[in-house]
């Protein structure tokens, strides 16, 4: 087992009213406060024009944020700090690794330009070589690197001079799907075995839900909720926030006698808060009934997903219904079908 | 079709390429009038290497300060117009380009009327270097920014940024390495067209500060056929290589290119 | 990002301040001198109101003109069919076609009389054919010749470059909807070339309106505006007309390429 590499101490991070109008008059972020523990893995999501990557620039020094807006390190005002002095390691999209040196050289970079000794550099090259397990590729050139190991390089480069956080900026998002569901989880244990303050921007939400000590959920420039997952998930504050973490399906009706009716059924809810026009609940949370059951409609469409079967039930609504069925069920188009509805994950909206 | 357009393109390689082989033999030909049976001699050669021998290390080393000062000026210009917003960096890469674009007679003729009156910058090599190094400018200018733009700068620099390097060490360490390829193929355009230049030269230079086609106008208008031929073929034995080796540049890199596409 | 010591205006500025210095101040003196002559400000308009100057503007025009559609042509047909075919010798072909880039314009000048003077390959050929020797060098078809020369390895490379960009998809879904080879190229080649056309044919006017070089070797009767400058400067010494004159010309010639560039976007290489 690698030895874990000595790190600064993770620094505690707090943004006061930072707010970014760009010179050609794009409002990017309003006027917003953060505040990241030591240690801690902070997830900023949402979908591409959020704000999330400027929120993540004005961290690391690669923008200002309009006057009164201020960015402190452990308490420090480090606004003034251009990034050169403010000691983070930052992972950039495409990587950002520079052609003309191979990859050992890159990984040393940092330590260079801190006017490191050779030897120095050497050993902990090799040591942040082992710890991403890259070893092989020392003398490598960047564009004999696959998406994969540029990554890697652009992780190990980053940690090599200990920095006191880490920003990622959608580092998974230029690979495709079987090596980010790989990567994620290295990254995962990456982050929990150096207990480092590490800021991770994404627009997909799994990642975020999988990595997340807390989530950010950002939309046109707010943050419209701060949570660790579960809260996010279960209970979403906003109807941007329920919509783009998770599926949901949404039903319109009324309440009336303890139950939600609505144009496919009722669905028994005691507790139900009167005056609710319509509600939300995730697929998980609904079932399919042996005969007739809360909701009644025909299906759709059935998708076989080889471990389960996803179902799309038209109710009667605006958009049929997502249900997940055992894969062992057949189902076919047209079909009649009853759903069961468990009250506890409905939300109103 | 093919055969036809195959026909068609070898009889237009063949109107440019007979000419200039002519040329050159007829430098080499005893009596030209009288055509290749007078035999092949190295006579005339002599005569103009005899002649001109000043004339050619004067252009020479005029291209070879034309394109000290186009490093000097143009490097660092294409390394700002990089990092200023695209919008600006093409206004100011129009304006760059205009001594390009308006002929060499009337900016000549401007440099005279302008600076004509300092005796010794009028008389000087020097007065030549700035008319070319206004017309060579914007190639190198042109060539590295081409691929500084290619290799996505601002992103690297901000790499660098992140792990501590200041500005001088992001110049040496990122951007210079990297725009080598561009500095190499600007340099060889720079020297290209500062030894071919004329229509500037033509009006800039004195008599004591002939540049070799100066020398070949001289040539054309008052001496033997052959003596000017063959100083035609050693104006080409200087160019020509210099043409080959930045056709067999640009030819790699956009292997490079394809490479970086995928 | 963050501006450091040395912004984009303080690497600008070396390049700028030689710019402004040796083109811009003197462009602007050029200018006025043009405005100082007896005829003042007038003199601009002689380019038109004098009969000398009016027919060499014409000269000049139908010259560039010329040129450029013959070169546009040739370019187009040799540069298309080199893009898309391979075969042995190719790289040759391309490496000649694109040498002559820079040979100065007093040497195909002097090519040009090698091969249509007095003592030219042509001439040598058609005496032996039908008896009479052809000798046009010295004529309004020797400079076509030579400007044509000159303008075909610039405008090849642009060309070529764009033939390379052409999606061949389109081509095919045209042939798969039933349409023949010249209606292709009618209806999709040519049409994909046009930004290349349009810039390459542009650089190719500009370079042809303000050449020297070739017509200064050439001596020919036919007066180009560039030769008009010249004598009024070297050998009237008539230094207002000859400012405006060049003045005008080098507003032309910019102004046509400034157009092509933003008709064909991007910057384009114009090499004089």
């Amino acid at each position: 087992m690698t030895r874990i590499p000595d790190l600064a101490k993770p620094v505690a991070i707090a943004l006061t009213r930072c707010g970014k109008t760009f010179a050609d008059g794009t409002r990017a972020l309003e006027p917003l406060d953060l505040a990241i523990d030591a240690g801690e893995t902070i997830v900023v999501l949402g979908p591409s024009g959020c704000g999330k990557t400027t929120t993540l620039r004005i961290i690391a020094g690669l923008e200002t944020p309009d006057a009164g807006g201020a960015v402190l390190f452990d308490g420090q005002d480090v606004t003034p700090l251009p990034i050169e002095k403010r000691n983070i390691g930052m992972v950039f999209q495409s990587y950002a690794l520079f052609p003309n040196m191979n990859v050992a050289n890159n990984v040393g970079y940092g330590l260079k330009v801190r006017r490191h000794a050779k030897p120095e550099i050497a050993s902990r090259v090799a040591e942040m070589l082992a710890l991403m397990r890259i070893e092989t590729l020392a003398e490598r050139h960047i564009d004999q690197l696959s998406g994969g190991q540029r990554q890697r390089v652009a992780l190990a480069r980053a940690l090599a001079v200990r920095p006191r956080a880490l920003l990622l900026d959608e580092p998974l998002t230029a690979l495709d799907a079987r090596l980010r569901d790989a990567l994620r989880l290295e990254i995962d244990q990456l982050l929990r075995r150096l207990g480092i303050t590490a800021i991770y921007v994404t627009h997909d939400q799994a990642e975020a839900m999988a990595l997340g000590d807390r989530i950010v959920v950002m939309e046109h420039g707010r943050v419209a909720q701060v949570g660790r997952p579960r809260d996010i998930y279960h209970r979403p504050a906003t109807r941007f926030v329920a919509e783009f973490v998770g599926t949901m399906n949404r039903l319109k009706g009324r309440v009336s006698g303890g139950a939600f009716v609505s144009a496919g059924g009722a669905i028994p809810w005691p507790g139900a808060p009167p005056q609710a026009r319509e509600v939300a609940f995730r697929p998980e949370d609904a079932r399919v009934a042996d005969g007739p059951g809360h909701l009644n409609g025909t299906i759709a469409a059935a998708f076989f997903l080889g471990d389960r079967t996803r179902l799309f039930v038209d109710v009667g609504e605006e958009r049929p219904l997502i249900v997940e069925a055992s894969a062992r069920s057949a189902f076919r188009h047209g079909q009649a079908i009853g759903l069961e509805v468990d009250a506890r994950g409905l939300m109103a909206l | 079709m093919f055969v036809a357009q195959l026909a068609f393109t070898l009889s237009v390689c063949a109107f440019l390429i007979v000419p200039v082989v002519l040329s050159m033999l007829a430098g080499l030909t005893e009596n030209y009038l009288v055509g290749l049976r007078s035999g092949l001699t190295l006579r005339w050669l002599g005569a103009v290497w005899a002649g001109y021998r000043d004339t050619i290390f004067l252009s020479i080393a005029i291209a070879l300060a034309c394109l000290g000062c186009t490093l000097a000026l143009g490097v660092p210009a294409a390394y700002g117009l990089a990092k200023c917003r695209p919008r600006l960096a093409r206004v100011l890469e129009e304006l760059l380009v205009m001594p390009v674009a308006v002929p060499g007679l009337a900016t000549a003729l401007a440099l005279i009327i302008t600076y004509g009156g300092y005796g010794r910058f009028r008389t000087s090599w020097t007065f030549i270097l700035v008319g070319h190094v206004l017309f060579t400018l914007p190639f190198m200018v042109r060539s590295v920014l081409a691929v500084l733009l290619a290799i996505d700068l601002n992103t690297l620099e901000e790499g660098a940024a992140s792990l501590g390097a200041s500005f001088w060490q992001r110049f040496l360490h990122v951007v210079l390495p990297n725009c080598r390829a561009g500095v190499l193929a600007g340099a060889l355009m720079v020297v290209t067209l500062s030894i071919g230049e004329f229509n500037m030269t033509w009006l800039l230079h004195t008599p004591l500060t002939k540049t070799l086609p100066v020398g070949l106008a001289d040539a054309y208008a008052s001496l033997r056929l052959e003596i000017a031929s063959a100083y035609t073929l050693l104006f080409f034995v200087i160019i020509v290589p210099l043409l080959l080796a930045m056709q067999r540049l640009s030819r790699p890199r956009s292997a490079a290119r394809h490479r970086k596409a995928e | 990002m963050r501006r450091s010591l040395a912004t984009p205006s303080t690497l600008l500025l070396p390049a700028a301040a030689f710019f402004a210095a040796f083109f811009l101040l003197p462009l602007v003196r050029l200018f006025l001198v043009g405005g100082s002559g007896r005829g003042g400000f007038g003199a601009y308009a002689s380019i038109v109101t004098e009969r000398g100057h009016f027919l060499a503007l014409i000269a000049t025009l139908a010259l560039s003109a010329g040129t450029t559609l013959l070169t546009l042509l040739v370019s187009g047909v040799a540069g298309v069919f080199l893009q898309r075919n391979t075969f042995a010798g190719r790289g040759l072909l391309v490496a000649v076609l694109t040498l002559p880039l820079a040979f100065p314009g007093v040497v195909v000048g002097f090519m040009v009389i090698v091969l249509a003077g007095r003592q030219g390959v042509i001439g040598d050929v058609s005496a032996a054919l039908t008896g009479e020797r052809i000798v046009f060098a010295y004529s309004m078809a020797g400079l076509l010749m030579g400007y044509v020369y000159f303008s075909i390895p610039r405008t090849i490379l642009t060309v070529m470059a764009t033939a390379e960009k052409l999606d061949r998809r389109l081509e095919e879904a045209a042939y798969s909807l039933g349409a023949r080879p010249w209606q292709v190229l009618r209806d999709v080649v040519i049409p994909g070339l046009k930004p290349a056309l349009l810039s390459a044919g542009a650089i190719c006017f500009a370079t042809a309106m303000g050449a020297f070089g070739t017509a200064f070797t050439l001596a020919t009767r036919i007066n180009v505006l560039a030769m008009v400058i010249y004598t009024e400067f070297t050998l009237q010494a008539n230094m207002a007309v000859a400012a405006a004159l060049s003045f005008v010309l080098g507003a032309v010639t910019w102004l046509v390429l400034a157009a092509a560039r933003t008709a064909a976007g991007g910057t384009v290489a114009a090499a004089g």
